[in-house]
């Protein structure tokens, strides 16, 4: 068992140095794909990072208070909306908090509030909902009370965005999957090529009595080395150009979109795992699907 | 030690053998001769397994064959051993290695391999060629690293499917004697050829196969009812090979 194993990692090392034309050529296919691949995965994450941040923020239903209504009317009307089924948490916000917080927010512009003579923004109640629906409720119950201004809240804009970014996510899927099925068939190719000039000897081992798997490991951990040499590859090239591209605009996008972008470290780490799982699968598909034929009798 | 019983193969429409019973002892030295198409590689492809016959049994070495699993053929035909006309030796691996490959197929450690190799290249009569490649080898020579090759795994029984076909009449009678010689350690040999001369000089048992069935089995000579295709047998002029085969 050892013994064969050793041989095969051995055989494989050979093969891909033997036929190096070949091997780069399924390495570059391979990288090709992952780098596309990977390219949708960055976006789809990020895509994904925005519409949860802004979905959070748009769980909120924001009421706001008229100027005159007190402090112990406002904590009435807040246990109105505690009572609600679906509503998760309610919360007073009183004017000079809600300065501050637009301060935090801006970060290093947050100076430019301090010119403001006096605070613009009313008090006002949070109510943060546990599901989007409950959030109808919430806003037809402000409705029937005195005392509010203005009721915010942005159901559509968030069943638009999510309609959105499920479109995107599925195309990006189906997307995936087609290069991967490239992929598959441009390796099972080039290895079914070394398979074939190695015909001879493939026929010879099976008359001597080599068992299928003995005969078909060489070419499998040449399909594998070929899809982690790929992976690596790739990895790098993205997790370079990535670093390169947060750096360069990373903090303008936080600032327009008010979200941050996935960090660099993060992306790299999963993207390792997920092309290494890739390639391998793809390398070691790729040689299965080309053994198949070679090895029926 | 071979059996058939009742063997019948159909490929398609076209016969390949029909109703075929025949017993080859363990140690017997036999000959399979007949014309292009009579059967005798299906013969030889029932024996390993390489295609399945339409109904009988085949047996060898005590294991029914017809209904192995496809796990178990490599376990069979590690009990065979084969040589082929046309050597089908590996041209980038050494002497050496071409024997050595079946070794390792068989998950022989390396220090046996170094050790056996040497022995079974000395025993064909090529023990000063095993650092050589193949092409620099004569035909004879090439043929006896294919017969090495073959012997390596100590087989019950060495299929020589038209061992001297590419052969000149001298050599092949060396490849005769070896074979032979292999034949005196207990290895059961079953011989396709086509060679009158070799099949006459011999002197052992005959199996004709025509059209799909045994017309003839016994010892002795090549037999004038296979004169009718002259193209494939060497005719054979006063001890001497005048021609080599086609």
């Amino acid at each position: 068992m050892l013994n064969s194993i050793i041989y095969s990692i051995k055989q494989a090392f050979i093969q891909v140095f033997r036929n190096r034309a070949m091997s780069l050529a399924s390495i570059f296919s391979i990288t090709a794909m992952l780098l596309i691949l990977g390219l949708f995965f960055i976006a789809v994450v990020n895509i994904n990072m925005a519409t949860e941040a802004s979905k959070r923020d748009y769980e909120t239903v924001q009421i706001y208070l008229l100027d005159e209504t007190t402090f112990v009317d406002a904590q009435l009307i807040k246990e109105k909306f505690d009572g609600l089924e679906g509503v998760a948490n309610t919360e007073y916000l009183n004017k000079d908090a809600a300065l501050a917080q637009w301060k935090s927010k801006w970060g290093e512009s947050g100076y430019l509030l301090d010119s403001l003579s006096n605070n613009p923004l009313p008090n006002s109640i949070l109510v943060t909902v546990s599901e989007l629906e409950a959030a109808d409720k919430v806003v037809q119950t402000a409705k029937t009370i005195n005392g509010i201004e203005d009721i915010k809240y942005y159901k559509d804009t968030v069943e638009k965005l999510l309609k959105i970014t499920n479109f995107i996510q599925i195309s990006a899927l189906i997307i995936m999957s087609f290069l991967i099925i490239v992929s598959v068939v441009v390796v099972s190719n080039t290895i079914k090529l070394t398979v074939l000039a190695r015909s001879r000897e493939i026929h010879m081992m099976k008359y001597v009595g080599a068992t299928n798997w003995f005969i078909r490991g060489p070419f499998l951990v040449e399909g594998v080395l070929i899809g982690i040499i790929s992976a690596l590859i790739s990895v790098g090239l993205i997790a370079f150009s990535y670093s390169k591209i947060s750096e360069l605009i990373g903090q303008d996008i936080f600032i327009i979109l008010s979200t941050p972008i996935v960090s660099v470290s993060f992306m790299t780490m999963n993207l390792v795992i997920i092309f290494l799982a890739v390639g391998v699968s793809i390398g070691a598909c790729g040689s299965i699907i080309s053994m198949r034929r070679f090895l029926d009798t | 030690m071979i059996i058939f019983d009742k063997v019948t193969k159909y490929y398609k429409k076209n016969v390949g053998l029909e109703n075929v019973s025949v017993t080859i002892d363990k140690g017997d030295f036999v000959f399979l001769v007949g014309s292009s198409g009579a059967g005798k590689s299906t013969f030889i492809k029932l024996i390993l397994k390489e295609i399945e016959a339409d109904s009988g049994s085949i047996r060898v070495n005590d294991t029914e064959v017809t209904t192995l699993s496809n796990r178990e053929i490599p376990i069979l035909r590690r009990s065979i051993g084969i040589v082929f006309q046309d050597f089908r030796l590996l041209p980038k691996k050494t002497v050496a290695e071409n024997v050595g490959f079946s070794m390792e197929i068989i998950h022989k450690s390396q220090r046996t391999i170094k050790r056996q190799v040497p022995q079974i290249l000395s025993l064909v009569g090529i023990g000063n060629k095993g650092n050589k490649y193949p092409d620099e080898l004569s035909a004879g020579e090439q043929q006896r690293v294919a017969i090495a090759r073959a012997i390596v795994n100590n087989p019950t029984v060495l299929i020589a499917d038209e061992p001297t076909g590419n052969l000149d009449p001298e050599t092949s009678w060396e490849i005769m004697k070896l074979l032979e010689q292999i034949n005196l350690r207990g290895t059961t040999i079953v011989m396709v050829t086509h060679a009158k001369d070799i099949v006459d000089r011999m002197n052992k048992r005959v199996i004709v196969i025509d059209k799909g069935k045994i017309v003839r089995d016994n010892v002795g000579a090549y037999g004038a009812e296979l004169y009718e295709e002259p193209c494939l047998v060497t005719p054979f002029e006063g001890g001497v090979f005048s021609k080599d085969v086609e």
